[in-house]
């Protein structure tokens, strides 16, 4: 019924990530982290995260990311995930790798880490090393090995541009060789830094079906198979789509990013939407934060929607899509996410992809420090 | 196609089995994951350890929830468990 509104339910905060830390080693350009990473500088400490962990985990939390940044710059992470595996948590470590250390990887396994998430930037050392402005590759070839000796679970995750989707084969070929048991195949979405290089980024519709086409072709092949294999996850990227993703399963409903300042977002890119006044883990318990801040009870439901989502008969399924994509492209974090073809601001994303190839003059930016602080200069600085 | 069915069917180590309190449910763990488990398939996950036999563990329940004819159910929950990867 138009203009109808529901008491949105809160649910419990399943998810939780922790940032730990935004210093990195590698300078990706298609990081999602804010621009203004160098500018938040007050990292937690480990007793506020141990008491972070514990909240949440009393709320519901079950599974635990450490991510930021690059995890392991923190050097109490051993005893964050020792005191995460006390509580229940299943944990994963988002790591680069470097600093995965054969001590530390020791030390984490001591202390109970599930799992592991390591990144690579593609199958050859020279646009890996080139994407992420680092001499990483023969590292992360090592780090899998170490995370496979130590029995983990090991994810790999593959951010995919118009550099490397025709390499995808290889990729998979790489991630079956080093044993992993998931290749996360994740087209770039853009945001952070990924965003200010998006023409750089940007395929082609061509360019993306050959490589959808060679992940179903390997699927096909380990259809019946036995024994390990390496299940491929292929996300597609929004700019290409007709409707937009279920972001974060709806907003406020199960997933809780802490950044490292203790800013609690319902979304690790939410820093950047004006107006929310996030509250912070330093002076806010979670429950509170979860169930009766502004911030997260500002786009749940569906009371906060415009047309087209607000009448829409799918509005319970994508929930009018990412509201940090709306900002970004329209300017109006309420809007419907303009991927969806029914926006008023559709032609928007056409054009961004359209556009992409003939903008390439414009010089591509590595995540850095000083980037970061030319990009967010202070006043008055 | 589909592998059989181990004789004595064991949760892959690559699951975690557990109960969680918040939601009142057992669930299982895995990279990025979480399955919600409805009470039957916690019971029959519960006893796939490598040691209990498929007809052992049918027998359990049924003398447990003084049930009869479960055989099919706990065989299809093994069945889709086996597809998914919970049972190795």
């Amino acid at each position: 019924m138009a203009g109808s509104t529901e008491t949105p339910t809160v649910g419990q905060p399943l998810w939780l990530l922790a940032e730990l830390t935004y210093q990195c080693p590698l300078h990706c350009v298609f990081c999602y982290n804010p621009t203004q990473h160098a500018r938040i500088n007050d990292e937690m400490s480990t007793a506020q995260w141990v008491d972070v962990m514990q909240q949440a985990r009393k709320l519901g939390a079950a599974q635990l990311g450490f991510s930021g940044g690059e995890p392991l710059l923190r050097d109490d992470l051993e005893e964050l995930v020792q005191e995460a595996h006390r509580l229940g948590y299943y944990t994963n470590l988002i790591t680069s790798g470097v600093g995965l250390t054969p001590t530390r990887a020791q030390k984490l396994k001591d202390a109970g880490l599930d799992h592991v998430q390591l990144s690579f930037q593609d199958s050859t050392k020279e646009l890996n090393d080139f994407l992420s402005h680092t001499k990483t590759f023969d590292l992360k070839q090592r780090v899998a090995r170490l995370i496979k000796q130590h029995d983990w679970p090991m994810v790999m995750n593959c951010v995919l541009h118009r550099h490397n989707l025709p390499h995808v084969g290889k990729i998979i070929e790489m991630a079956v060789a080093l044993e992993a048991e998931y290749l996360e195949l994740a087209n770039t979405q853009y945001y952070g830094w990924a965003w200010i290089n998006r023409d750089h980024l940007m395929p082609t519709r061509e360019e993306l079906q050959e490589a959808e086409a060679v992940v179903n072709r390997f699927r096909a092949e380990q259809e019946g198979k036995t024994g390990p294999r390496t299940r491929v996850l292929f996300v597609v990227p929004d700019y290409f789509e007709e409707r937009p993703k279920a972001c974060m399963n709806g907003w406020g409903s199960v997933f809780l990013s802490i950044a490292p300042d203790g800013l609690a977002m319902p979304c690790h890119n939410a820093r950047d939407l004006p107006g929310l006044q996030l509250p912070n883990v330093k002076d806010t318990s979670i429950a509170e934060i979860w169930q009766r801040s502004n911030a997260f009870n500002a786009f749940r439901g569906d009371s906060w929607m415009k047309a087209p989502c607000r009448t829409c008969d799918e509005r319970h399924k994508d929930f009018g899509g990412c509201r940090c994509q709306a900002f970004l492209i329209t300017g109006d974090a309420t809007e419907a996410d303009p991927v969806c073809s029914k926006s008023p601001h559709h032609e928007k994303v056409v054009q961004l992809v359209k556009q992409a190839p003939t903008r390439r003059s414009i010089p591509i930016v590595f995540r850095s420090d000083a980037e970061s602080r030319l990009l967010h200069a202070e006043p008055n600085a | 196609m589909t592998a059989a069915l181990s004789e004595r069917p064991k949760l892959s180590r690559r699951f975690r089995l557990q109960y969680e309190e918040a939601q009142s449910r057992w669930v299982l763990l895995y990279p990025e994951g979480m399955v919600q488990l409805n009470h039957s398939a916690a019971e029959i996950l519960q006893r796939c350890d490598g040691e209990r036999s498929l007809p052992e563990i049918v027998a359990e329940l049924e003398q447990a929830f003084n049930a009869q004819d479960l055989a099919p159910q706990v065989q299809s929950l093994l069945e889709e468990g086996q597809r998914r990867g919970w049972i190795d």
